[in-house]
């Protein structure tokens, strides 16, 4: 893969971290405002532990993000002091709770495709992200057969599961192809080892995708137009609502300590 | 060079294994294999204490405390200057936990993870209910009842035989 020569090294992999660090905080800030909201209290605790992880992985990627930058940014100067259009997230993540099936299908897309590139990543020529990626893609692979269950067991439940589970999955299908579409940024950690080649992820996402579609006894949407942004910092309205929640405390006394 | 005043490792480790884990107190933090190393810097007064740590779940909470604990311990012994550093590779496994702290687990009620992390047969992306024998009578007609229990490190089990819910420290 060729290295788009422009692209200074730090600079990518600032922007590189800034977009695992963001996508992991987002879905942990979603999914944990079903904190007493799950319909069962397993499910309570489930999401819950999930947020946790993800939260926990962010901090990790953003403290990265924060030192390759050498600014004197730590994890929650960038989470609590960068507006939406600074945010690096991929945009099905942003998607509001809806539905426990519109969750629970954001789920299981975003962590099917974190449990691959966390994968790969593992072996990246940067021991930073390398150490990173092989303490979180454990913890995913977890996220992967929980959220998978779900979809089986909503998918392959009654008519109204089953009917809503299939809206979700419409309805969030064109938000996958920006996780498999590499731009100068993504090629350039790529094409020094550091990163992936995000292309490549989607044959195994795929065959995982499809094998828990058809337990479930879903059909897979057609691939059409595909919503893309998120990882330059166009974002759908919906992260405005929810970094403005996130970051009101720290931002109305700024500087304070617990 | 190690001062001689500095405490002995052995001293070190011995004291460190009497730092329970704030979520499971049966077992210490030297037992979850969080404390990876401890070494000298330094002599006379400038001798530093370097303790490496490896933390179990990203989102475990009580991180920050174990970071506290093992501090507040070593200064209780007098080691004053300890620099505290996180090492995340190679990533933490329940793989690290010896068959005398897994019996410590059983015994205060968990039952404590049986396979090798990644020894799992079949698809790891597909959920298999882990027929785990159940801590109080050993029975292994268990049913998963959650998939996370009271900490990010367990599940929660009912035991179909004596009834008893109890908590599986994952295989991690």
């Amino acid at each position: 893969m060729s290295v788009p020569p422009d692209i200074e090294v730090d600079a990518a992999l600032f922007e590189f971290a800034l977009r695992l660090g963001d996508s992991a905080l987002v879905l942990g800030q979603r999914i944990s405002a079903w904190t007493g909201h799950a319909p069962v209290v397993e499910e309570d605790l489930a999401l819950t532990n999930v947020a946790l992880d993800l939260v926990g992985q962010a901090r990790l990627w953003l403290t990265l993000a924060g030192d390759v930058e050498g600014a004197g940014r730590d994890e929650d100067r960038l989470a609590y002091y960068r507006d939406a259009s600074e945010y690096r997230n991929v945009l099905l993540v942003e998607r509001p709770n809806g539905n426990f099936a519109d969750t629970i299908v954001r789920q299981f897309l975003f962590d099917t495709w974190h449990f691959y590139l966390l994968q790969r990543l593992g072996s990246s020529n940067d021991e930073r992200v390398a150490g990173i990626a092989q303490k979180s893609v454990r913890e995913v692979a977890y996220h992967v057969r929980r959220s998978g269950d779900w979809v089986v067991r909503l998918g392959d439940g009654t008519d109204l599961s089953r009917t809503r589970v299939q809206a979700a999955l419409d309805e969030l299908w064109p938000y996958t192809g920006e996780l498999f579409a590499p731009d100068d940024i993504d090629r350039a950690v790529a094409g020094r080892g550091i990163g992936c080649d995000l292309a490549a992820l989607r044959e195994p996402w795929l065959r995982h995708v499809d094998g828990i579609l058809a337990d479930a006894t879903l059909a897979r949407p057609k691939d059409g137009w595909m919503h893309s942004g998120g990882k330059s910092g166009r974002h759908t309205e919906q992260l405005g609502y929810l970094l403005a929640e996130m970051q009101s405390v720290r931002r109305s006394i700024p500087g304070d300590r617990w | 060079m190690v001062n001689a005043a500095a405490p002995a490792l052995d001293d070190v480790w011995r004291w460190l294994a009497d730092v329970p884990d704030p979520e499971i107190p049966a077992i210490s933090v030297v037992d979850l294999g969080i404390v990876r190393d401890v070494a000298w810097s330094g002599s006379g007064d400038d001798a530093t204490l370097a303790v490496t740590i490896t933390p179990t779940y990203s989102g475990c909470p009580a991180t920050r405390t174990i970071e506290r604990d093992i501090v507040a311990a070593l200064r209780e012994h007098g080691v004053e200057r300890v620099a505290l550093s996180v090492k995340l590779t190679p990533a933490w496994t329940t793989d690290w936990l010896t068959a005398g702290v897994r019996e410590k687990l059983r015994a205060y009620g968990i039952a404590p993870p049986e396979e090798r992390a990644g020894a799992t047969s079949g698809d790891i992306l597909r959920f298999v209910e882990t027929k785990t024998a159940c801590p109080r009578c050993g029975a292994r007609d268990v049913t998963l009842t959650s998939a996370f229990g009271s900490t990010p490190c367990k599940a929660l089990y009912r035991c179909n035989a004596c009834l008893e819910p109890f908590d599986h420290f994952k295989c991690h």
